[in-house]
């Protein structure tokens, strides 16, 4: 939570965005996020992102599942209500596997689309900056952070250098916040 | 040039002496099962034959219907490695020869004391349930059905083949042959269907417990052979690059292979785990016999590690990304897989005929060498016989920069 200094550049292609972050990368300049309209193939490569975690805490979730499911059929069946099914043990495990096979995917799916939402910091009920209202659109817009030291004429000029089509200068809360967008919020932004 | 592969001498003095092993054991079995006086072990040499020929020709025919699945799919990243399932699929048709001699024989020419003991119900005669079976269940059909798959399957493998070395010499840039290719993969698929993932493994396998049906059958022995099939390739892939081929293959199609390992084993033991349930729970006693032999009887030890070596070991050492691109685990993943799938086959197989007399010997396991050896040597020499690189391919640009 901490209010920031962005110098906002925007490209209109792919094939030009590439070689951009690029340059930004090697230009020094701290590059805070790139927004696409949709999921651009080999960016994470480009931007030098590291392969999150986020399998691990799949993993994690669905022996979770596992668990749940068959300590709790294990506890139904053998000491809270036993019953007897064709006279077969109570402790049958064949019997325990498809639901613990569909708890172990229940948990690994929920568990790891939260955990998405978590770390892209997206969520219903949450609001983050809109650096550019096309970033949704037909734009890929590239966020640099700078603070009052910077130059920012430097900057902009080598955004523009780089092929950007617009470029802006803004000072913007850099994280997620509880809150809801409203209708006037939205027009202003479109 | 490292397109062209020359199979070095290590590699060709192996399979001759695995060849040389298998066919030395299969003289001796001969002398000794054949000649003695044991039921069981004539029984036994003919089943350890049916078993490792099917076994080995179901997983050749899996690289015909990858082939086949990625040509549908319009797969690129399966061609910076094409050559390796065409050569195998060009095979088949040796141990297509080989499984068919083994089949026809046992169906016809076989018989212990005037029963046959591996297909029994060549004789119906008598038994309720056979002889209602009979329609299907008989030696013409067996016959008949053996020798149109095998011919189907050899010619499929050779024309994939054949297609894809047209595809190097067309014209620059043509996708005439491509699409030709398209269209035979999936008169393909459906031959496929209609064989291996439907009667064939009824016929061949199923049919040796007479009395007993399983609806998944096909699908198990399918996915058994399909994840064997793949493992053999990737043993195929990562021998060639070690040798200093296949240059365009990089981790990217290793890591893909090692899914392919990984998901089937998974889907394997679905299949598997679906047949066995089904069964545990309406509890009929006809249908149990079949597992009871199996999970309780003589070969529990044998059932139980092939759960774990085709379930539990693929799904915690093939789980991880790193381990799915470390070509010594992926490597060592395919043989455990071969072996396990093999184990499969070997308690598909002989329960029914030997019961409580089975062997796991010198005899199994030297078959199993010689057919070993058998597919390396024909598959590295055709692997000989063209570039390694599927050139003038369309989808050749877009294998070399795939990411998996």
């Amino acid at each position: 939570m901490a209010i920031k200094k962005f110098a906002v550049a925007c490209y209109d292609d792919e094939e030009v965005l590439f070689p951009a972050v690029k340059q930004v990368r090697n230009s020094g300049y701290k590059l805070h996020d790139v927004y696409t309209p949709f999921p651009v193939h080999g960016l994470d490569g480009a931007l030098g992102l590291k392969e999150t975690d986020l399998h691990v805490a799949g993993f994690i979730y669905g022996i979770t599942g596992t668990s749940t499911a068959v300590g709790f059929m294990s506890w139904i069946f053998c000491s809270d209500w036993p019953i007897n099914f064709g006279g077969k043990p109570h402790w049958s495990l064949p019997a325990f596997i498809p639901i613990t096979f569909e708890l172990t995917v229940l948990f690994a799916a929920v568990g790891m689309v939260l955990t998405f939402c978590y770390l892209n910091q997206i969520m219903p009920g949450v609001k983050k900056h809109v650096f550019h209202p096309r970033q949704t659109d037909d734009l890929f817009v590239v966020a640099l952070e700078i603070n009052d030291h910077t130059n920012e004429a430097e900057v902009i000029n080598f955004l523009k250098s780089t092929g950007a089509v617009e470029t802006s200068v803004q000072v913007a809360e850099s994280e997620w916040w509880f809150g809801r967008w409203d209708k006037k919020e939205a027009y202003e932004l479109a | 040039m490292t397109e062209r592969f020359e199979i070095p001498a290590r590699l060709r003095n192996t399979s001759l002496a695995l060849i040389a092993v298998g066919v030395l054991v299969l003289i001796l079995g001969g002398v000794t099962m054949l000649g003695g006086h044991d039921h069981h072990d004539k029984t036994r040499f003919w089943l350890v034959l049916l078993q490792n020929s099917v076994f080995f020709l179901l997983l050749s025919v899996a690289s015909v219907f990858i082939q086949a699945a990625a040509s549908l799919a319009q797969g690129g990243w399966i061609v910076a490695y094409k050559r390796v399932p065409e050569a195998i699929g060009a095979n088949v048709w040796v141990f297509g020869l080989i499984a068919g001699a083994i089949l026809i024989f046992i169906a016809t020419g076989f018989s212990v004391d005037g029963h046959n003991t591996i297909y029994h119900w060549v004789h119906p005669e008598g038994d309720r349930i056979l002889e209602g079976k009979k329609a299907f269940l008989n030696k013409e059909m067996f016959i008949g059905f053996t020798i149109v798959t095998i011919a189907l399957w050899s010619f499929f493998g050779r024309k994939f083949r054949a297609l894809s070395l047209a595809q190097e010499n067309a014209p620059k840039n043509s996708t005439k042959v491509y699409w030709t290719m398209f269209k035979w993969s999936a008169g393909f698929l459906l031959v496929y269907a209609l064989t291996q993932m439907s009667t064939t493994p009824w016929l061949w396998i199923m049919s040796i417990d007479a009395h007993w049906y399983s609806t998944m059958f096909s699908w198990y022995t399918f996915a058994s052979a399909f994840v064997s099939g793949m493992s053999v390739i990737l043993l195929f892939v990562v021998f060639l690059k070690n040798n200093g081929n296949l240059e365009l293959v990089t981790k990217e199609h290793i890591h893909d292979l090692g899914k392919f390992m990984f998901a089937f084993s998974v889907f394997w033991t679905y299949v598997w785990f679906a047949q066995y349930m089904l069964i545990w729970y309406s509890n009929i006693p006809e249908e149990t016999t079949y597992f009871k032999m199996r999970q309780h009887g003589p070969y529990s030890l044998i059932w139980y590690s092939v759960f774990i070596i085709n379930f539990i070991m693929p799904i915690l050492i093939l789980m991880a990304r790193p381990s799915k691109r470390n070509y010594f685990t992926v490597t060592f993943m395919a043989m455990v897989i071969i072996f396990g799938h093999w184990l499969d086959f070997y308690i598909m197989t002989m329960p029914g005929p030997l019961g409580k007399h089975w062997h796991l010997g010198w005899y199994e396991l030297g078959i199993f060498m010689g057919f070993a050896g058998l597919l390396i040597f024909v598959v590295s020499n055709t692997l000989t016989k063209s570039s390694l690189v599927p050139g003038n391919h369309p989808l050749l640009k877009e294998a070399m920069l795939h990411q998996s």
